[in-house]
């Protein structure tokens, strides 16, 4: 110790905080956690044994049937559809307010009921979900633009809560048939 | 700039900054422990489907996640390639989801049980029967926040 201390002098060690603050900012950068993306939904709570859903009250014409079959392909009220068709049906649906007499009354008791094959692809399912939710997310932009002059997302709770109730998101998902046979 | 390396020299002697770097290390190693991806090893090939309509997850730590995709060529010899569902770092079977969230739920704080969600990562070529199967079995462990884990991008 003494020795080296003698012989050469003492390495600088000030510029040791910048290598350290490289590497840390290197890690800071490089481990960004990839952002987890996705649809959120939410399921119905499992039905008490007893208690049946009386879904009979419900009118037949405030009901948007989509259907979605082994092959991927949809029965949107008993019409074959070609899924880039969807969001605008399911628009003009939902914003029908009654002016199609076979159609929702309004949008508050508009309901999307979606049942799949047990064959039906992810895919297919997640396109469609897609869909739906971009119809609804749509709407309400809209209606936000119109009300408050701003978009959906740019509003505060209150004025979102506001146009979620003009436009609730009503999907419900019947349980799967085995239609298409194979798994 | 002037003013300042007058003061200094004349008043106190320069603060030693020999120590700097053990701070940073200290700051680097924290940021290095912390930032730990908590990635399972997947078992099951995940190409997760595209989506617009997208929202971010907000807290990482209430999330479970299940991941179903088909076993990963190393795995297909003692597994096959059937759509299968991993929890955790093992294959499980549907009837072992209730318990899985159940585990999650204990080792969160109770208060933060109703946030709690779980995030389905599916392949996208994954058949639908497997994940209503996933879906019945989460309705009867009353976890019923979900998310389709999706990437960004449209068709």
């Amino acid at each position: 110790m003494a020795s080296t201390r003698r012989g050469l002098p003492e390495i600088n060690a000030g510029s040791m905080a910048d290598i350290a603050f490289l590497l840390l900012i290197f890690f800071l950068v490089t481990t960004t956690m990839d952002v987890d993306t996705g649809i959120a939904r939410k399921l119905p709570p499992m039905p008490e044994e007893e208690l049946q859903e009386d879904d009979s009250q419900i009118h037949a014409k405030n009901i948007y049937v989509v259907l979605i079959n082994a092959n991927n392909q949809l029965l949107v009220e008993g019409e074959l559809m070609d899924i880039s068709q969807l969001r605008d049906g399911a628009k003009d649906f939902i914003n029908n307010n009654g002016r199609d007499p076979n159609s929702s009354e309004n949008p508050e008791k508009a309901i999307i009921s979606l049942q799949n094959d047990r064959g039906t692809e992810y895919m297919t399912y997640i396109r469609v979900q897609n869909e739906l939710a971009a119809a609804y997310n749509e709407l309400r932009n809209k209606a936000s633009l119109n009300k408050f002059g701003e978009r959906y997302a740019d509003l505060n709770k209150t004025q979102k809560k506001e146009i979620r109730k003009m436009y609730p998101q009503k999907i419900s998902e019947a349980e799967p048939k085995n239609i298409g046979g194979n798994e | 700039m002037s003013k300042f390396r007058k003061d200094g020299k004349k008043g106190m002697p320069a603060i030693s900054t020999a120590s700097l770097p053990d701070i940073v290390f200290m700051l680097l190693f924290f940021f290095m422990v912390t930032t730990v991806m908590r990635e399972t090893t997947l078992f099951v090939s995940v190409v997760t489907p595209k989506a617009t309509e997208i929202k971010k997850m907000e807290k990482k730590s209430l999330v479970s996640y299940i991941y179903i995709g088909s076993p990963i060529k190393r795995m297909q010899a003692s597994y096959g390639s059937a759509a299968r569902i991993q929890l955790n770092d093992a294959f499980a079977e549907v009837g072992e989801i209730q318990e899985f969230i159940a585990t999650e739920r204990e080792a969160r704080d109770e208060k933060e049980i109703p946030y709690m969600t779980t995030s389905i990562k599916a392949d996208e070529t994954v058949k639908m029967g497997i994940i209503s199967d996933v879906k019945q079995e989460l309705r009867k462990a009353n976890a019923l926040k979900i998310n389709y884990s999706t990437r960004k991008g449209d068709y």
